[in-house]
Order: C-alpha cells, then sequence, then structure tokens
C-alpha cells in the first residue's frame, strides 16, 4: 500500500466510491479520472470528447458538483464520491430494452423522447450538466438552462432540443405532468 | 494528452505543504482544483517532478470577513462565491467575476487562488484584485507576508510568489456607504478566455463626486493593468461624460498589447475602453442604488 500522504509517489492507492460502489485500485499519479472510470473500471459511459476541458463530454459529479474528469487526476477523487451517467437509471433486472426501458431517468426519457441527440456523444455529460441544474433548481428557464449547458458541448443538434428535454424533465420532476 | 509522470502528495497540514514546498523548490508545483494548472501539465507547458495537493486543506478553505476585508482562502472554488449571495451585495463585483469564469463545471473545479497564481493574462481576478486595491497572503519557509495586488503581477503567467511560497488567502478590502463595483468581460464564445475585461470599484461622496476609484484591465496586456492615469482623471472629480470619455482614452492607451486569433491589439484596446465605459456606468448606477 503506498500512502501518498506521507510521502511523495508516482503510484497512488485510492478508493473512489463510484455510483455507490467502492473501488480500491493503485493507479500512476498523473492517470485522469476519466482515464480512470473508462479503463480501469469499464465504466465507458463518460466519454473522452475534446480532453482539454472543453466540450464537457467527460461530466460527472464529484461530491454532488459536476466537474471535467477530463482535467481532474484521480487522485484527487480519492475519498470521494464520484457519479457518472451509468448512475442515473437503477439497474434493471431485465437488462437494457425489454422491461428495463421504464426505469429510465426522466432526464434519459426525455432525451429519448424529444430526440435531444444525434450521434449522443455529448449526451452522457449533457445528462449530468443538466442532473447538476436540477439538483438545484427544478423551474430553469431556458436561459438558465443554456447557462447551465455553456460547458457541453454538441455539434449535431443546435441545442434547441436539448434545452426542450431539459424543460420537460424539470416538469416532470417536480410533477406537474406525467 | 498525458502530463509528464510526477510525483503526487497530499499536504495534510499548512506546514506540511510549507515544508514540501521548501524541500522541492522549484521542481515542484501546488495543486488546488487543477482547472488551470492540469490543462498545463497535458500540454506540457509545465512539467514539475511534484505536485503538491493543498486542495483539501481546511485552513485555505473558505470565505471569512475580517478587519475590514473579505479573506477568501486560496482553495475557495469559484462557485462558493458566486453562491454567496451576502458576498454579491457587499462588494457586487466579485459576483461578476465568480459567475463569469468558465463553464458551471470550470466553476466547479477551479479555485480564486489557483486563477491569481496562474496569472493568465485573461484571467478575472487579477483586475478585480487591482481595482479593489487587494492582497494576497502568502507563506514560506521564512514566514508570511502579504503582497499587494500592485506587485503581485510580473509578468504573462508570472507572480511575485516564489516556488516555494504557497498563496493561503486573498483579501478584498470592503468598501463603505455609496459604494459600487462591477467587472465585465467580452469573450468571443460562451467559455472562452476573454478578450478583454475590466473592473471598476468606485465610492461617491454626498455631492456625487469620486472620492475612490480603482480601475483594473485584463486580457489586454500580458499581465493585469491598474490603470492609475485613468483613476487620477477621475478622483475627486462627478464622473461627468467628457471626463469619462478622457479616462477611456487612458485606459484604451494604458498598456502594449498583441495580435492574436481572438483580436488585434488595437481591437483589445478599443474592447478594454469600451468595458471600462459600460463597468463604471454599472458601479456608478450600484453606487447610486446603495445609498
Amino acid at each position: 500500500m503506498i500512502d501518498p500522504m506521507t510521502a511523495p509517489a508516482t503510484q497512488c492507492t485510492i478508493t473512489v466510491t463510484v455510483n455507490g460502489r467502492a473501488y480500491t485500485r493503485t493507479v500512476e499519479a498523473r492517470l485522469l479520472l476519466v482515464d480512470f472510470l473508462r479503463n480501469e473500471l469499464g465504466l465507458t459511459g463518460t466519454h473522452v470528447g475534446c480532453d482539454t476541458t472543453n466540450c464537457g463530454a467527460c461530466t460527472v459529479h464529484v461530491d454532488g458538483r459536476s466537474v471535467k474528469s477530463c482535467t481532474m487526476f484521480a487522485v484527487q477523487a480519492d475519498g470521494r464520491a464520484v457519479r457518472t451517467v451509468e448512475g442515473l437509471a437503477p439497474p434493471s433486472p431485465f437488462g437494457r430494452g425489454a422491461g428495463g426501458e421504464g426505469a429510465l431517468h426522466p432526464l434519459q426519457q426525455a432525451f429519448h423522447e424529444l430526440h435531444a441527440l444525434q450521434c449522443g456523444y455529448c449526451t452522457p455529460g449533457m445528462l449530468m450538466s443538466a442532473l447538476y441544474l436540477l439538483e438545484r433548481n427544478l423551474r430553469p428557464s431556458r436561459e438558465e438552462i443554456k447557462r447551465a449547458i455553456a460547458g457541453n458541448l454538441c455539434r449535431c443538434t443546435g441545442y434547441h432540443f436539448i434545452v426542450d428535454a431539459i424543460e420537460l424533465a424539470a416538469r416532470r420532476m417536480r410533477g406537474d405532468v406525467e | 494528452m498525458y502530463p509528464r509522470a510526477f510525483h503526487y502528495v497530499r499536504a495534510t497540514s499548512l506546514e506540511h505543504a510549507v515544508a514540501l514546498l521548501g524541500e522541492y523548490g522549484d521542481e515542484a508545483r501546488p495543486l488546488a482544483g487543477g482547472a488551470s494548472l492540469i490543462p498545463l501539465l497535458k500540454l506540457r507547458l509545465a512539467a514539475p517532478t511534484v505536485l503538491v495537493d493543498v486542495g483539501r486543506l481546511d485552513a485555505l478553505a473558505g470565505i471569512a470577513r475580517r478587519d475590514g476585508h473579505v479573506a477568501v482562502g486560496a482553495v475557495t472554488r469559484h462557485v462558493e462565491v458566486e453562491d454567496d449571495a451576502a458576498l454579491a451585495a457587499a462588494l457586487p463585483l466579485l459576483h461578476d467575476v465568480a459567475a463569469g469564469i468558465g463553464d458551471a463545471q470550470v466553476r466547479n473545479m477551479g479555485t480564486v487562488g489557483g486563477g491569481l497564481a496562474e496569472a493568465d493574462p485573461a484571467g478575472d481576478w487579477g483586475p478585480a484584485l487591482l481595482a479593489v486595491g487587494g492582497s494576497v497572503r502568502a507563506v514560506g519557509p521564512g514566514g508570511e507576508r502579504v503582497i499587494p495586488a500592485a506587485e503581485l503581477f510580473v509578468d504573462a503567467y508570472t507572480t511575485d510568489l516564489r516556488p516555494d511560497e504557497l498563496l493561503t488567502e486573498v483579501l478584498f478590502p470592503l468598501p463603505g456607504p455609496r459604494s459600487g463595483s462591477a467587472h465585465l468581460k467580452f469573450e468571443v464564445r460562451a467559455g472562452d478566455f476573454a478578450v478583454a475585461n475590466c473592473s471598476v470599484a468606485v465610492t461617491l461622496d454626498d455631492a456625487g463626486r469620486c472620492v475612490a476609484i480603482g480601475i483594473g484591465l485584463g486580457g489586454v496586456g500580458l499581465r493585469p493593468e491598474r490603470v492609475g492615469a485613468a483613476e487620477a482623471l477621475l478622483r475627486g472629480q462627478v464622473p461627468a461624460p467628457a471626463l469619462v470619455a478622457e479616462a477611456a482614452e487612458a485606459v484604451r492607451t494604458c498598456t502594449d498589447s498583441f495580435d492574436d486569433v481572438r483580436g488585434s491589439a488595437a481591437y483589445r484596446q478599443h474592447l478594454g475602453a469600451v468595458l471600462f465605459e459600460r463597468a463604471l456606468a454599472l458601479a456608478l448606477e450600484r453606487a447610486a442604488s446603495e445609498q
């Protein structure tokens, strides 16, 4: 066990709770959180887009705050709780598709219904930024929604359907419509 | 993109952090949120062999009011300033700066001290600190010192901080009654680096004269500038349109500028003057409504 608390080390043993489950791994100090999630844990829902803090495809929550996981080292998440797109919908005993569809998170359901994606590359990050907003404000204006997703680039949709979907999810989450 | 391999160590106390920086000197860099440093590491514009993680030190966290100042701990995230409504009422430019930085994720990651220590020419905290006449506290092996904003910024990405010194706290003096402040910037697209930005802090007397005025300009030169010439024109005067135009001209010509993909030198200088006029108008409006 290498303890980064005592002496500088290039390899560090970290424990990160991801979507409620604790993982302990020994990793290189320079390993980026997004690569820890994808390559060490196999959670490939979080995407690497620009790798330069611009596009937001790699957005996850760390201790409840949205961050870009390409701009954070895995060691910085040691002892923290991470939530990724895989943590949005509770797992279904029937797997994906038949029987599992109803288990989508309201944001995922709204994105699905309103075609708030085309290629889907930005979608995991878009969902996590939208979730960060709705956890703080269930009655966002369209302007507030646009500001909340300013750190997430979509090159397909022109954003209109994404804003629509976040509005719909907000309405459903506060119980205004079915 | 990956940084050069480095040794990581998480400081357990301020003393531990200072001892580590003292031991490794210019081989080491403090890591707070990482929003500024990690991109530099990935581009290999910086390649320290030791990263000292100070991001979890309680001694560097939080916002307090003390001795007429707002004291912002160095590892306070931008979002914590953005969300502090009482702070926004007391010194509105702090909210302007924090809410305008990057995007939500960057404001959740980046820290006030980290932004100042990086000294990006287009950074927002530098002009704000200059405009209010603030300072930073730094601790090194020889003890603690306070660095006034006017002495902090040496050049692009270069501050007066020594490699073995740690920025611990940022001090913004709280203004008296009839004060207003504002920070405005212009960016080509959302979240981009500002082409230019400007902070103005003003205090009026009963006759509407500027008894105190501070102007900080960013993005135009290679470091944030306090525009003393424009301040001198306005100090003790009622900010009438002709005088404001004269001050704006002093802002435009206060520093050399540079051409890059975001704009020409002349455009940057022009933009700085325009932002100054708008920030002054907003600061005056806030001063008038504050009473």
